[in-house]
């Protein structure tokens, strides 16, 4: 089992706020670790620092070591650019562009320009089917992005982030903003892509978690708690506070 | 007389003072469009509308007079037109900076400055344009007239520029924040985001932005009364000296012009028209770039 | 046939014209202020040299090194003062009866609201037209400080109601509710509770308002300002002149003395601008902090 990103003592701050306290954890290879917690606990603030999205905000400060292959993730010298095109990212809300369908999925590829034009309309074909979404827009490609669904934006969002060729896949909460039917296709979607990308999802349900993921975390207050195999984490929690947790007692 | 009776009749009596109040405004553009209107047509009783159109001499004071309208409309769009080789850019550009890659702290500095550009009376860009631009363009290209077109343009230019610039960055700013963060996620520079997502997305606010600024620059009237001059001539040479409407009419108002005469009329029938054109440049603005915006 | 170049060679293009624009969008903001900086250098070189207490107290001459502004400042003040006295209620009234009174169906409140959008694009030029042919000619005011101070105000009355409805659409909806749950009148709410609360940003943005005003010359020149006065006003029926009238007159004489003269009118109206702006800006910042 490959260690594909390494978290030591990261301690995060938002100004004089201290959102994340000495963090260490290891992110494997082609498996979906989950990250659960309640609200304002660290876990969105913990993904925002694994592709940097944090230098966008003010007063955002970040410590530690985040080590991602060959590279320092937090090192200042550490191009963003290519550091988010390695590392994609589905938020909470879909977002997708005021654009056509076929110009939000070929959006990445067009500013990164690594793969040759005569390739994109496969590029676009393949990235929508692994998003399983290609049946459902093959007819209108050249729509407005808007014009679709709440559940099919989020999986345009996916296909858009797939398309960039990306080996870690961020998800902020991905189905908080969707219906039961849209979440369990998305769920179903994680499943398979597990076998091509490294997937950190945070999610709001403990039953999503337990449903999807090969590993858990469990965050409080700015520190991670547990971190283990989802099933061991779920059935023999090791810690007092995990196990409040996931019975439901708080949060 | 009851204490509810005497505040319901208390309320009512307001509210009727209320609306009375709110009536001015509406009263105004009534008052506009009538004075305006009234005038020109008794003026077009005397002249045709053909010759007011296509007449390519301007001169209502003259022995015998003429009244082609033709020179004055095109003074006003190249000055216009050349403010807006300024204006845009500079102004887009200003904009582009303030919302997507200035700091907070630098866009507390830079937005009250571009703020007191924009307080500046139009009367001191005038004398700014006759006694430091115009020598400057006169040192350069000798044969220009004291009184020149360029001149005001680019003073023109300078003053509509901080109102592209906060039009343009206010439409910029309003595009979610999220559709932002996903352009950075997918490993966007900072001006992809600016020129690929943002833009576009604010594209019809920014469009409203560059057609409020010409039309303000078609109803300027003391920097060109200043520094255009008052040769009315049908020109595109911008180192002549050219008259626009407002210039005409401020010019007509100094004068000595019988009340009544059709000297007098030409200025309501030039003000008319440059209303109707204002007018027409706004609601293209409002209603109908803005209509079409995304909704997000 | 295109070079092909490899991502990374691309990545560092990408970098770099990342960089340089940001220079260029940087460069068109250090321009603008810049200009700035230019146009008032500009002024005081020109003008301080003729700026002391005598062109203050002075009355306008044909001699420029004995011209003074007395006569434009104090008509500024006369015209300035009661445009204030006349849009801000009418501003106010107006915005009242809009964001409280109005039903926001009816065809009279959209009338009104797509009415004062395009007033306020109309150019001052045209306000300068009504003036004359209603206030001057039809209502027999004359060229008078009355006639001028009732063009401005319709010339502002747009921004002024605008910069109301804000001010006041800001005073939460729940301390309405509250007077009104009360049993206490409309009218009495807006004027014990709501305008008390919305006075500082009525305030600023009339401020604001008039500081526009302040410096207009083209309605006023249709309106029968005139550049050249050598008498105080004492009335709201007398002739007058104004700042940016004296300015004019004086920038379109070709003696270079007059230009001099002209930039130290223009010093002084732009202090008198600096100093209504300061206040509006106080106002702002000290209701913001009180919120916070």
């Amino acid at each position: 089992m490959q260690t594909k990103i390494r978290v030591e003592n990261l301690n995060f701050y938002y100004g004089n706020f201290q959102a994340l306290k000495n963090i260490s954890m290891e992110i494997y290879e082609n498996k979906i670790t989950a990250l659960i917690g309640p609200s304002g606990c660290g876990k969105s603030t913990f993904i925002k620092s694994i592709n940097r999205m944090y230098d966008l905000i003010d007063g955002a400060v970040a410590k530690g070591s985040i080590s991602f292959d060959e590279i320092e993730i937090l090192d200042k010298n550490t191009d963003v650019v290519e550091l988010r095109k390695r590392i994609g990212m589905v938020f909470q809300k879909p977002n997708p562009f005021p654009k056509s369908i076929t110009e939000n999925v070929l959006y990445g590829v067009k500013r990164h320009g690594d793969v040759p034009k005569i390739e994109w309309l496969a590029l676009l074909e393949s990235s929508l089917k692994k998003a399983s979404l290609f049946s459902e827009v093959e007819h209108k490609l050249n729509q407005s992005a808007f014009s679709l669904s709440g559940g099919q934006q989020q999986r345009l969002c996916i296909a858009r982030t797939l398309a960039t060729k990306p080996e870690v896949l961020l998800m902020d909460e991905p189905t908080s903003a969707l219906d039961p039917i849209a979440t369990a296709k998305i769920e179903e979607l994680l499943e398979e892509l597990k076998k091509e990308y490294t997937v950190i999802i945070v999610t709001h349900s403990m039953q999503q978690a337990a449903r999807i993921s090969d590993y858990t975390g469990f965050f409080l207050n700015g520190e991670l708690i547990e971190f283990g195999l989802t099933k061991t984490l779920f059935s023999t929690p090791k810690d007092k506070r995990t196990e409040d947790y996931i019975t439901g007692r708080f949060g | 007389m009851t204490k509810k009776k005497k505040r319901w009749l208390e309320e009512k009596s307001i509210e009727w003072v209320l609306i009375m109040v709110s009536v001015i405004s509406i009263l105004t553009t009534v008052g506009i469009v009538m004075t305006l209107f009234y005038e020109s047509y008794e003026f077009f009783t005397v002249v045709s509308i053909k010759e007011f159109f296509t007449t390519l001499r301007w001169a209502p004071v003259f022995d015998p007079p003429s009244f082609g309208v033709l020179p004055l409309l095109s003074g006003t769009f190249l000055i216009a037109f050349l403010s807006s080789f300024i204006s845009l850019p500079l102004g887009l550009g200003s904009a582009i900076y303030l919302s997507e890659f200035a700091s907070k702290k630098a866009r507390k500095i830079i937005k009250p400055i571009l703020e007191l550009l924009a307080g500046i009376p139009s009367i001191v860009y005038g004398f700014f344009a006759l006694t430091f631009i115009t020598p400057i363009i006169r040192s350069v290209l000798p044969d220009t007239s004291i009184y020149n077109a360029l001149s005001a343009s680019i003073a023109v230019g300078i003053m509509t520029l901080p109102m592209v610039a906060s039009l343009s960055e206010d439409a910029m700013m309003a595009v979610p924040d999220s559709i932002r963060q996903g352009a950075y996620a997918l490993g966007s520079t900072k001006l992809e985001v600016a020129i690929h997502v943002i833009v576009p997305a604010a594209f019809s606010g920014i469009g409203a932005s560059f057609m409020l600024a010409i039309s303000r620059a078609v109803g300027e009237t003391m920097i060109v009364a200043i520094a255009a001059g008052q040769t009315p001539t049908f020109t595109l040479n911008p180192l002549e000296s050219v008259q626009t409407m407002t210039g005409f009419m401020v010019n007509m108002a100094l004068g000595d012009i019988q009340q009544g005469s059709i000297e007098f009329k030409t200025v309501f029938v030039v003000g008319a028209l440059l209303f109707l054109v204002t007018l027409v440049m706004n609601f293209i603005a409002k209603f109908v770039i803005q209509k079409n915006r995304e909704v997000y | 046939m295109k070079k092909k170049i490899s991502y990374h060679t691309r990545l560092k293009r990408r970098l770099l014209l990342n960089q340089i624009f940001k220079f260029i969008f940087m460069s068109t903001i250090i321009v603008s202020i810049m200009v700035l900086a230019i146009l008032v250098i500009d002024v005081l070189q020109k003008g301080l040299g003729s700026l002391d207490l005598d062109f203050i107290l002075n009355m306008p001459s044909s001699r420029p090194e004995r011209a003074g502004i007395l006569p434009a400042l104090l008509g500024t003040l006369w015209v300035i003062g009661l445009t204030a006295l006349i849009s801000i209620p009418v501003g106010i009234g107006t915005a009242i009866y809009l964001q409280v009174y109005a039903d926001k169906k009816s065809w009279f409140f959209k009338a009104l609201n797509i009415n004062i959008a395009n007033l306020a694009g109309v150019p001052s030029i045209v306000y300068g037209i009504l003036g004359l042919t209603v206030f001057v000619q039809l209502l027999k005011i004359g060229p008078t400080v009355l006639a001028g101070a009732l063009t401005l105000s319709l010339l502002i009355l747009p921004v002024i109601i605008v910069s109301s409805i804000e001010a006041i659409k800001a005073v939460p909806s729940s301390i309405t509710e509250g007077s009104l749950a009360l049993g206490v009148s409309r009218w009495r709410t807006i004027t014990g509770v709501v305008l008390p609360m919305a006075t500082p940003g009525i305030m600023t943005g009339s401020i604001l308002a008039l500081s526009r005003a302040m410096g207009e010359a083209a309605p006023m020149i249709m309106v029968g300002a005139v550049g050249f006065v050598t008498f105080l006003p004492d009335s709201i029926m007398d002739r007058y002149t104004l700042l940016p009238m004296l300015i004019y007159n004086w920038t379109s004489r070709p003696q270079d003395a007059f230009a001099q003269i002209a930039a130290a009118g223009i010093i002084v109206m732009l202090i008198l601008l600096l100093l209504t702006n300061l206040t509006a800006i106080i106002i702002r910042n000290k209701t913001q902090n009180r919120v916070d």
